[in-house]
């Protein structure tokens, strides 16, 4: 044996959990989180999920009395909260975290430790806001939550605290991953993959990450200073004492904006993972697919006041944001050509269950996409904005443009996490229904907003005439939600039955495909060479490195733009601390909803906890300091 | 194993400084986020500013000795932090240790002079929205002040006691960019609180 | 349609409606062309995979393809950009003398105030605008609790009405008819019941409307309607209504002078009838749950009378 990792038992040794539920809290495996992020992710889909099938029960019939108006209001704002902050952002996050180190070539994701920190977070954030809704307790003033109307004259109790606390909570997780992300995707590749090679799913996590980084911010503020108006009588949004109540919008939709592309731009890195793979070709325009998603990233930040058309701010400033928000549809068009070049150029389409779920995308978004541009004119819009027809177009693009490319990205990445294969007829069952049920629930909304139906409404007069379209729609509800059940089904029977996956049963071309089904702990036995933007289409054998240790975690570091090794560290090993620190977090977070004084206190378990996870261990230390090899100097 | 075909990294060092550590990117990207808090924070007062008819709507601007005195020792800061820094790079044990308390003392210095800056304000985080904005803006900083003093110490404390191998250099060389951070933010915090109100 | 985008009455939604269809065929246009390539691009049988000899070739062939759509796309927006540009410079200019009229939002009824035109005096109603047809009519609007929004789909896009500021929206009707339209911002509990309705006259007859409007409340005749205006005085309805005439004059609620004129209460949740005044005084809270309106502690004949009395209010 000459090389350490042809000792693949010490490798595993070296790499794998420790054992029994200790070992089970005490995990820093990225592919291990992101499990539990996914799970997780899905069962509050589910949830959610189900509380908009209770809305629509309540909207089948005009002035039904299936769900009074408190409730209906928590259910509405719980909707909306839950999928945009607990589903569609940290299952994005996710689907990165289990898929960047793969298909760059490393072992772990950079930073392990905060990455379980993350999902402890996450995790805790949503068990106190469903908590906090099951004692009806619930957030009340939508997901956006408008101030004054969630302010402290108009929202008493704690309601809208809980809500701005779930910002917090799933704003710190989402952060502490993005940075994850960008560290891992730069400085972590695998040696020859030089940024023209790196695949388009990790460029778009990567611009996604660099959105949350500049976007959470400001929601941080905002739900910030909305705790501190209602808690301790600060008058940021308090026109009696100088605030504005616009203040609130401006924060919240400058991270709102960019908010809908976190959630979109890694569906479309997933698009271009998924149809090379089925038209059996190198996509086309590869380039142009990188600049559009850096394009698409900028302009998001340069949209926010299109939630804010029917303010009355400047038409001057309004024409901007029109311009902007109109313009954003041409690198999301350029994408779509490509896409479309990239089938035609193709060898024999094979239509399985995820391309059948990435057409439905085309099906679909293109539809929410040109929606889009009506409501990005401000004279449209004046009709358009806060009804139904807004309803129909954030669905379109959020469902069309991000969910169905996530689902067919489930029926293309289950056989690497789980080594077994989706059954194929219960995928086509799944997508005609999902896609069927989606239409016929979200087409006629556009009528309806153009007939007057506003928005948020727990009911509406038997005189304005829309009950039949409301029906239509309550019947789609059922549809979809019978679809997201045949996917559970699909899902428990074959993680038992399903046929056995292989390393590439598509035949795709990134480095994810080079490894077992499910992967090593370790993730690749031999860190490849790369030496072309599709690895595993590349004729002939492929070059590896050898040389790290399997005695520690040992990481190989590369050079941003040509990824050559430059140097190797050692990655944590299990470790309890980032859960206990999430515990001191969240109680420190749970707290300050009651009292300012937590934020003090509270901070001296964060500290202690903190501490501890950084305090390094002297056995490995002294691992450490045996292997050691030092970096030349002067050129430190 | 033919050797054309391995690309050997047994050689290569077990940690580096500067932009070649994950330990620089991971700190560049709390100062992004954090930077950004920053200026969120800054659009948010100028943005009541433009709102309101007078500014400060009532009583005086902050008073300027206390703020002032803080931007000297800050900046002042810099330099025990530069020369841990460089100690560090160098694995100059004895010198980063006396580097690293040097600096806590000028923490010690500015966090006791934070202290006196709040009651110096001239108004009160629950008096009207100028009120609320300075307290926030002041507290966001000070939160950056205690939490990077509280990290230099435990640094500190490290480099004493041990457990320490090479890594630990590179802990104490991106602590010091963070420092910088803190320091270097305070300058259009300063402007903005005590300056603006004054001048524009 | 009374309450539709699509059934414009005014020059405002007209130039929206035309805009919209103008942006509908084009998107219909764009979306069918795209859909059709794509299908054409799967439908067609191919050989099982890409020689490399060829690959090149329709690449370059393909990038020029992606190279034009993505030009006739620039062109596309460009020009919905500019016609959405021209559109609103229109519906800025505004012809004719307005008529001003101030609203305030509240938590869930509409404060209708129509100015002083040419010391005249000042109407002050509820929930419903009257304008005469043909001259603009220009609203200025503020909240005093929420944020609201003032939609008649008929006549006019929306504008949001926010405590602390005051928004501007004009409208004009081109013919006689009742349009509606319902708060378009989420405000609370009864956003849902926040029916506003506009009441297009021709000049005359809004005229007739305004001097009525600015009399007095109409004393009772009857006995029961002179029993119900006691009812009234000595109750706690004093304290959040006003009735111009007699000695209410609470501010809090809805002026009362003229409200047996008006077609609905409670915001548009039900007709004017003495029999629906019933209810609605006796339990707002189960009409409009959440209501700041308080029951009233009136029994049967006490409750007859005031409903007699407000509905002889015209």
């Amino acid at each position: 044996m000459s090389y350490p990792e042809e000792n693949e038992a010490a490798l595993h040794r070296t790499w794998s959990e420790r054992p029994g539920w200790l070992g089970w809290l005490m995990a820093v495996n990225h592919r291990t989180i992101a499990k539990r992020y996914l799970v997780t992710t899905l069962l509050f889909f589910v949830a959610a999920g189900i509380m908009a099938l209770l809305m629509r029960l309540q909207l089948a019939r005009p002035e039904n009395t299936f769900l009074d108006t408190d409730r209906y209001s928590q259910l509405f704002s719980m909707h909306g909260s839950v999928m945009m902050f607990l589903f569609a952002v940290p299952i994005m996050e996710a689907v990165g975290v289990y898929l960047v180190p793969l298909m760059v070539g490393a072992r772990n994701i950079a930073f392990p430790r905060l990455n379980a920190f993350s999902y402890w977070i996450f995790l805790f954030g949503g068990l106190m806001f469903f908590a906090a809704f099951l004692l009806n307790t619930g957030p009340e003033a939508g997901w956006f939550s408008y101030v004054p109307l969630a302010g402290p004259d108009y929202s008493p109790g704690k309601r809208t605290d809980f809500w701005a606390q779930l910002i917090t909570f799933t704003e710190l997780s989402a952060l502490v991953v993005s940075i994850e992300i960008i560290v891992t995707a730069l400085k972590m590749r695998a040696p020859g993959m030089s940024l023209d090679r790196i695949p388009l799913l990790v460029w778009a996590e990567v611009v996604t990450a660099f959105m949350v980084i500049f976007a959470m911010p400001a929601v941080m503020l905002s739900s910030t200073f909305l705790i501190t108006d209602r808690l301790v009588s600060t008058h940021f949004y308090n026109p009696a004492g100088g605030g504005d109540p616009l203040l609130w919008q401006h924060l919240f939709w400058f991270f709102g904006h960019p908010e809908v592309y976190i959630i979109f731009v890694p569906a479309l890195g997933m698009i271009s993972q998924i149809i090379p793979t089925f038209a059996r070709r190198p996509v086309v325009g590869y380039l142009g697919l990188v600049m559009a998603l850096v394009i698409t990233a900028f302009l998001a930040f340069g949209l926010w006041v299109h939630h804010m058309f029917a303010t009355g701010l400047p038409p001057l400033g309004m024409s901007f944001f029109t311009a902007a928000s109109i313009l954003i549809a041409i690198p999301t068009g350029l994408q779509i050509f490509c896409w479309i070049a990239t089938l035609a150029t193709g060898g024999q389409v094979r239509f399985a269950t995820p391309l059948l779920f990435v057409i439905g995308f085309f099906f679909t978004f293109i539809i929410g996409g040109l929606t889009g541009v009506w409501l990005g004119s401000t004279t449209l819009d004046s009709q358009l904005h806060d009804t139904y027809f807004v309803v129909a177009h954030l669905h379109y693009v959020l469902i069309g443009g991000a969910i169905m490319p996530l689902f067919g990205a489930f029926y293309f990445w289950f056989p690497k996490v789980t080594g077994r294969l989706l059954s194929e007829s219960l995928g086509k069952w799944n997508f005609w229904l999902f896609f069927i049920g989606f239409h016929v629930t979200f087409f006629p909304m556009h009528a309806l907003g153009l007939d007057g139906m506003t928005r948020r409404i727990y009911t509406y007069g038997a005189d304005r005439g829309w009950q039949e379209l409301n029906l239509v729609a309550t019947v789609g509800a059922f549809i979809l939600a019978i679809s997201v059940l045949v996917f559970i089904v699909n899902v428990i029977v074959s993680l038992r039955r399903g046929a056995l996956a292989g390393d590439n049963p598509w035949n795709a071309s990134t480095l994810e495909w080079a490894t077992r089904s499910p992967p090593p702990p370790y993730n690749f036995q031999f860190i490849p060479v790369v030496e072309s933007r599709d690895p595993l289409w590349q004729k002939g054998e492929r070059r590896h490195v050898v040389g790290l240790s399997n005695e520690v975690r040992s990481v190989l570091i590369t050079a941003i733009h040509d990824a050559q090794p430059d140097h190797t560290t050692t990655f944590p090993s299990p470790s309890l601390w980032p859960l206990l620190s999430a515990l001191a977090t969240t109680g420190l977070f749970v707290g300050s909803i009651f009292t300012p004084w937590a934020v003090l206190w509270g901070s001296i378990p964060v500290a202690v906890g903190l501490i501890g996870w950084f305090w390094p261990s002297h056995r490995e230390t002294e691992i450490n300091r045996r292997l050691e090899i030092k970096p030349e100097s002067p050129a430190r | 194993m033919s050797t054309e075909r391995v690309l050997d990294v047994s050689k290569l060092p077990t940690y580096a400084y500067g932009n070649r550590s994950l330990m620089w990117w991971g700190t560049w990207g709390m100062i992004l986020i954090e930077g950004t808090v920053f200026v969120i924070a800054l659009v948010t007062y100028y943005y009541l500013r433009d709102f309101s008819q007078t500014w400060p709507p009532e009583g005086d601007p902050p008073r300027l000795l206390f703020g002032t005195l803080n931007l000297v020792i800050l900046l002042a800061s810099g330099w025990p932090n530069q020369w841990a820094k460089k100690a560090a790079e160098r694995e100059d044990l004895r010198a980063v240790r006396i580097w690293l308390v040097v600096g806590l003392l000028f923490s010690v210095a500015f966090i006791v002079v934070r202290g006196f800056e709040f009651p110096a304000l001239n108004t009160h985080y629950d008096a009207n929205a100028y009120g609320s904005v300075v307290y926030m803006i002041l507290i966001l900083h000070t939160v950056h002040l205690v939490t990077d003093t509280v990290d230099t110490l435990v640094l500190t404390v490290l480099m004493f006691t041990g457990p320490l191998e090479g890594r630990r250099f590179v802990d104490v060389a991106e602590n010091s960019l963070y420092w910088w951070f803190v320091v270097l933010s305070w300058i259009p915090i300063y402007c903005t609180l005590y300056l603006a109100p004054r001048m524009l | 349609m009374n309450h539709s985008a699509l059934h414009p009455a005014g020059l405002h939604a007209a130039q929206i409606a035309h805009l919209g269809l103008t942006f509908l065929i084009v998107s219909c246009a764009v979306y069918v062309m795209v859909i059709g390539v794509l299908l054409a691009v799967l439908i067609r049988r191919r050989r099982r995979g890409s020689d490399p000899n060829t690959l090149s070739r329709s690449e370059r062939r393909a990038l020029i393809g992606v190279g034009v759509a993505v030009g006739i796309t620039t062109v596309v927006v460009t020009a919905l950009a500019i016609s959405e540009f021209v559109t609103r410079r229109s519906l800025e200019q505004d012809t004719g003398e307005p008529l001003h009229v101030r609203i305030i939002g509240h938590q869930w009824w509409w404060e209708v105030q129509y100015s002083s035109d040419s010391g005249a005096g000042q109407v002050q109603t509820a929930n419903e605008l009257h304008i005469p047809v043909g001259r603009p009519v220009q609203l200025q609007m503020t909240s005093q609790d929420v944020i609201h929004s003032f939609w008649v789909p008929n006549l006019q896009g929306k504008r949001d009405l926010i405590p602390g500021r005051t928004t501007h929206i004009s409208l004009v009707a081109d013919q006689p008819g009742r349009y509606e339209g319902q708060c378009a911002e989420f405000c609370g509990f009864q956003h849902a019941k926040m029916r506003i309705v506009v009441d297009a006259q021709s000049p005359a007859d809004f005229d007739a409307w305004r001097q009525v409007q600015l009399q007095s409340a109409r004393e009772p005749v009857s006995d029961l309607e002179r029993r119900g205006k006691q009812v009234f005085e000595n109750s706690t309805c004093v304290m959040c209504h006003a009735i111009q005439g007699s000695l209410a004059s609470g501010t809090i609620g809805p002026d009362l002078t003229h409200v047996g004129s008006r077609s609905s209460i409670a915001a548009g949740t039900l007709p004017n009838t003495p029999q629906t005044l019933v209810l609605w005084i006796a339990n707002p809270s189960a009409v409009k749950p959440g209501t700041a309106m308080p029951s009233a502690a009136l029994s049967g004949e006490d409750l007859r009378s005031l409903a007699t009395y407000l509905a002889s209010l015209k």
